[in-house]
């Protein structure tokens, strides 16, 4: 018998994917979740993100748990449920270096969290904040979330009666400059729109609809595998060309339209039969709106406002990252001690 | 009526002016309405006699309002340095027509009335001495701006008592060059006002109490400072790097003062900051931020009053479970709930020592002094680092928003001290790392920042159950063992936390304990217990939770311990009896203030006095 071995594909890093991995996951097999995570995974390694960079953070569910299933050479921080957009606030502005990525979901978001979230869109904070949403609670054996849509039906039979808060439209609202939505289903597009992600500074909002196969996939559910298969509705084909990798195809006229990233990266939405301008943020409000009302699960990238100030820049903060400022950075001389008490005398 | 006779004093002969004089030892009290800019005045007249060389202290008692409800302003000048809230108003300047007549019937006989003449308060009674002062119509000789008027009535009544208590106009001149720094127009407008008030009162009142100031030497080279500042300071200097907050009262001027010191010492050499100061959108925020800060490595603080508190608990239990540094200061007021919001008390100190579900326990800083303020709380983010987990600092209203003397603040010698933080380098010659071990036996762990450059260096830090190694864990030996290291952490904690401060008596049966600002309250009572009752008192000042060998040792040295304490329910007293043997908690007894003012020296002595009356059958 022989044996073939092909050397393991390595990033531009030198890297194999197998870096890039975590832990086993513990969610029930089939979840969204996990084939998130496997996209994190891939885009991660394939824009060659050193690990040591990442800083992983997360509140409480389902979702939050996922970040223990990847990179697991990066620092993670699985904190209070609704409380992780703060948690990652305060890390970033101690290392401004790190690549921050927040996993949250529908529960933790758009419910306990909401504030936080909101506060979290609305300064700018760099981090790639993704909801895995499934509108369901499945930790606790399968409650409504605030996402789940008007009239959709719970496993146990009972029917919605409060309309969705569109996570992607408040978003938009909040002042977030990068807003797309994706479906755990869709493995391509997702994974374009994670390294488009890393792209970009400042926060991304990425809603991923992700089924939930215990609490949520049945006939009745707008969260489930058959529904999202259904109703997708893509915004425009998603490619991305990383800064390090410039493939030059020709298109035909007026049939894509190239989004340039701040790395020098370019996210290319080629047209399906609609004529989308994601830089037009009424446009994107008004998409959204049409689309809930008709139940199409749009996805793609809504909006984009690439160049614009992150909070950390708003602060006028010095080049090194605070965390590693030593005494003498940090601590002013005698003379200013003397200098205020001067002053109170 | 009064005005009839603006020129005379009303007094009743045996109801004051006795002939002797009381120099250097009163109490003034500036009663106005919030929002009628009366601060500057009031700080103006205190600063005057502070620069005369008499220790002063100026407290602000305002309600929880913007504007139009009642504000006292009270100074006391004492020449021994016991510049506690004393219960005794000596002058009363009545500016505030809807407080006037509560403020004058509440006079001891004897005192001094300055007021409005239009008021009509020498009605009241005739056993105390009104100087009847037409304010608003000679503020009207100043300027005719009707604004600036009302501001400078207030400057009128530092002119007033300056005169009448034999302030040199030179310290009130310099006082007002101070205040108005750089502002020429408004220093001269002023000083004119200060003008008039002298020239009023020279040409028309008598003097005829015994009130006055005498030139010491018992401030130079002394500060006045409020705590909320100097804790900034010590923040400042102990190189803090990320503060977070939200808006309270009374903790708000902590984070503005920082952001003041901030901005004029902390920048590199391209005039980039070397911090980060947010205003948080809640509580929850603040304390989420300056945790995640303190786990990526920046020495991180929030500042809050107690339902700040009640809102951090939560995280704070994640950050002492997940063994987070950052330091949380307390700047309490009266609860519960809303409470009386810009009132004084210490009734948080059980909420912070056992903060947050589960079995917890938290380090808690307790400065008594405007400078522990700076020194403790410089120590505290080393604390907080080197213990790896939340370290409260808690001040008070009172020691917080007022004005105290102290001497200039020093900086410490010893070094920042950053922790068992592992770097690269260091992981790469130890070859394995471990989150949560006990490498060196004091239960203190290593930890590693995100960003560290080394395969080794990441783990994954969680509030839920967690092993040696950082891992998930449900295991009951992996959740005992790493509760019983937390449990041994904190008793590593005793060795490192600010000792008490002991004032010991050998002929002493009778022992004191107390903390925070009742510390300048106690200090004369114990004077007074002595001269006055004969009683001899020793005295412990604790510093710091948690509690350190000398508590022990120093009740064990007493017959009987009162706990002394600005709360309803002996809060310190129940920590003490949590840990203490069953013999020393037989032996401590309490005096609880918690009126929401100041604790005051007679309170302590007369409390004291009768309870030991009651011990002495």
């Amino acid at each position: 018998m022989s044996t073939t071995t092909t050397p393991p594909r390595t990033n531009r890093l030198g890297l194999g994917i197998g870096e890039y991995k975590g832990g086993d996951s513990t969610l029930c097999a089939g979840c969204g979740h996990d084939a998130i995570t496997s996209q994190l995974i891939r885009a991660f390694w394939e824009y060659g993100v050193e690990p040591q960079r990442v800083a992983k953070l997360s509140g409480i569910g389902c979702s939050s748990k996922t970040p223990a299933y990847f990179l697991r050479q990066s620092h993670g921080f699985n904190s209070v449920h609704g409380r992780m957009p703060a948690v990652g606030t305060g890390a970033m502005l101690a290392n401004r270096d790190l690549v921050a990525v927040g996993i949250s979901g529908d529960g933790d978001s758009a419910s306990i969290g909401l504030g936080q979230f909101c506060h979290l869109l609305r300064r700018n904070v760099p981090m790639i904040y993704i909801i895995e949403n499934n509108g369901v609670y499945g930790l606790t054996k399968g409650q409504f979330s605030a996402t789940a849509d008007y009239g959709s039906k719970s496993k146990g039979g009972a029917l919605n009666d409060l309309p969705a808060i569109d996570v992607c439209a408040l978003a938009l609202e909040m002042g977030c400059n990068f807003v797309a939505r994706s479906f755990a289903g869709d493995p391509k597009q997702l994974v374009a729109l994670i390294k488009a992600a890393i792209s970009h500074r400042g926060t991304v909002l990425l809603d991923v609809v992700s089924p939930c196969v215990t609490f949520n996939n049945h006939e009745g559910s707008t969260k489930s595998y058959p529904f999202a298969k259904q109703h997708e509705e893509l915004l425009h084909e998603i490619s991305y060309v990383p800064f390090f990798e410039q493939i030059e195809v020709d298109y035909e006229e007026g049939s894509v339209v190239d989004v340039e990233m701040h790395d020098g990266s370019r996210v290319r939405l080629r047209k399906t039969e609609r004529d989308y301008d994601p830089t037009d943020k009424a446009a994107a409000l008004a998409m959204l709106m049409r689309t809930n009302h008709d139940e199409e699960l749009l996805t793609g990238l809504i909006y984009i406002n690439e160049g614009q100030p992150d909070f950390l820049a708003s602060l006028d903060l010095c080049e090194t990252p605070l965390a590693r400022l030593g005494s003498e950075a940090v601590v002013p001389g005698e003379s200013a001690l003397h200098e205020v008490m001067e002053s109170l005398t | 009526m009064s005005q009839q006779s603006p020129d005379a004093a009303v007094l009743d002969e045996e109801g004051g002016g006795s002939s002797a004089s009381v120099i250097n030892d009163f109490s003034i009290q500036v009663a106005t309405v919030n929002g009628s800019g009366s601060q500057s005045a009031n700080l103006v007249l205190m600063r005057s006699i502070f620069r005369m060389g008499i220790p002063v202290s100026g407290k602000n008692l305002f309600p929880s309002n913007i504007a139009g409800l009642p504000t006292w302003f009270t100074i006391r000048a004492n020449k021994d340095g016991w510049t506690a809230r004393r219960k005794e108003i000596d002058i009363l300047v009545a500016m505030n027509p809807a407080t006037a007549r509560e403020d004058v019937l509440d006079l001891e006989p004897g005192r001094v009335v300055v007021y409005e003449d239009r008021l009509n308060l020498s009605e009241l009674r005739s056993d105390v001495i009104f100087y009847p002062v037409p304010f608003a119509k000679l503020a009207t000789e100043i300027t005719t701006d009707s604004r600036l008027r009302k501001l400078l009535a207030n400057m009128l009544y530092v002119g007033v008592v300056g005169e009448l208590m034999g302030i040199e106009t030179q310290e009130i001149d310099a006082a007002i060059r101070k205040q108005f720094k750089g502002k020429k127009k408004a220093v001269e407008l002023n000083m004119q006002a200060i003008a008039i008030g002298i020239r009023y009162t020279r040409e028309h009142i008598r003097k005829i109490d015994p009130f006055r100031c005498e030139r010491m030497d018992k401030t130079a080279g002394k500060i006045i400072i409020d705590g909320n500042a100097a804790c900034a300071l010590g923040a400042m200097f102990a190189g803090v790097t990320v503060a977070t907050w939200y808006p309270i009262t009374p903790s708000s001027s902590l984070c503005e003062s920082l952001e003041g010191y901030m901005k004029r010492y902390r920048h590199d050499q391209d005039g980039k900051a070397t911090y980060a100061i947010v205003q948080a959108e809640d509580e929850l925020a603040a304390v989420g931020m300056a945790i995640g800060a303190g786990w990526a490595g920046a020495r991180s603080m929030t500042a809050t009053s107690g339902p700040g508190i009640s809102l951090m608990s939560e995280f704070v239990g994640l950050a002492y479970y997940a063994e987070i540094p950052l330091v949380i200061f307390d700047i309490t007021r009266v609860g519960p709930s809303t409470g009386l919001p810009t009132r004084t008390q210490q009734s948080d100190i059980l909420s912070l020592a056992l903060l947050s579900h589960g079995d917890t326990r938290h380090v808690v800083i307790i400065p008594g002094t405007v400078e522990e303020c700076f020194s403790l709380s410089l120590e505290a983010f080393n604390l907080a680092e080197e213990l790896q987990t939340p370290v409260f600092v808690m001040s008070d209203l009172d020691l917080g928003m007022n004005n105290w003397m102290a001497d200039p603040f020093q900086l410490p010698t010893r070094p920042l001290r950053r922790g068992k933080v592992l770097s690269a380098e260091d992981l790469a010659e130890a070859g394995e790392f471990g989150r949560y071990r006990d490498v060196d036996g004091d239960a203190i762990p290593y930890r590693t920042l995100p960003g560290t450059d080394h395969p080794l260096a990441a783990y994954f830090t969680r509030g839920s159950g967690h092993d040696a190694d950082a891992k998930y864990s449900e295991r009951a030996d992996d959740y005992v063992n790493n509760m019983n290291r937390l449990k041994r952490k904190y008793d590593t904690a005793r060795s490192m936390a600010p000792a008490p401060v002991v004032h010991d008596d050998p002929d002493a049966r009778v022992g004191l304990v107390a903390f925070g600002t009742s510390d300048v309250a106690v200090g004369e009572s114990r004077v007074q217990l002595e001269r006055e009752y004969g009683v001899r008192t020793r005295y412990l000042r604790l510093r710091a939770l948690p509690f350190t060998a000398e508590l022990d040792a120093f009740i064990d040295r007493c017959d009987r311990v009162y706990v002394i304490e600005q709360n309803r329910d002996a809060q310190m007293s129940m920590l003490m009896k949590m840990e203490l043997p069953v013999e020393r908690i037989g032996k401590l007894r309490s005096v609880l203030h918690y009126s929401g003012l100041p604790i005051d020296a007679r309170f302590i002595t007369d409390e004291l006095i009768a309870a030991e009356r009651k011990e002495n059958g």
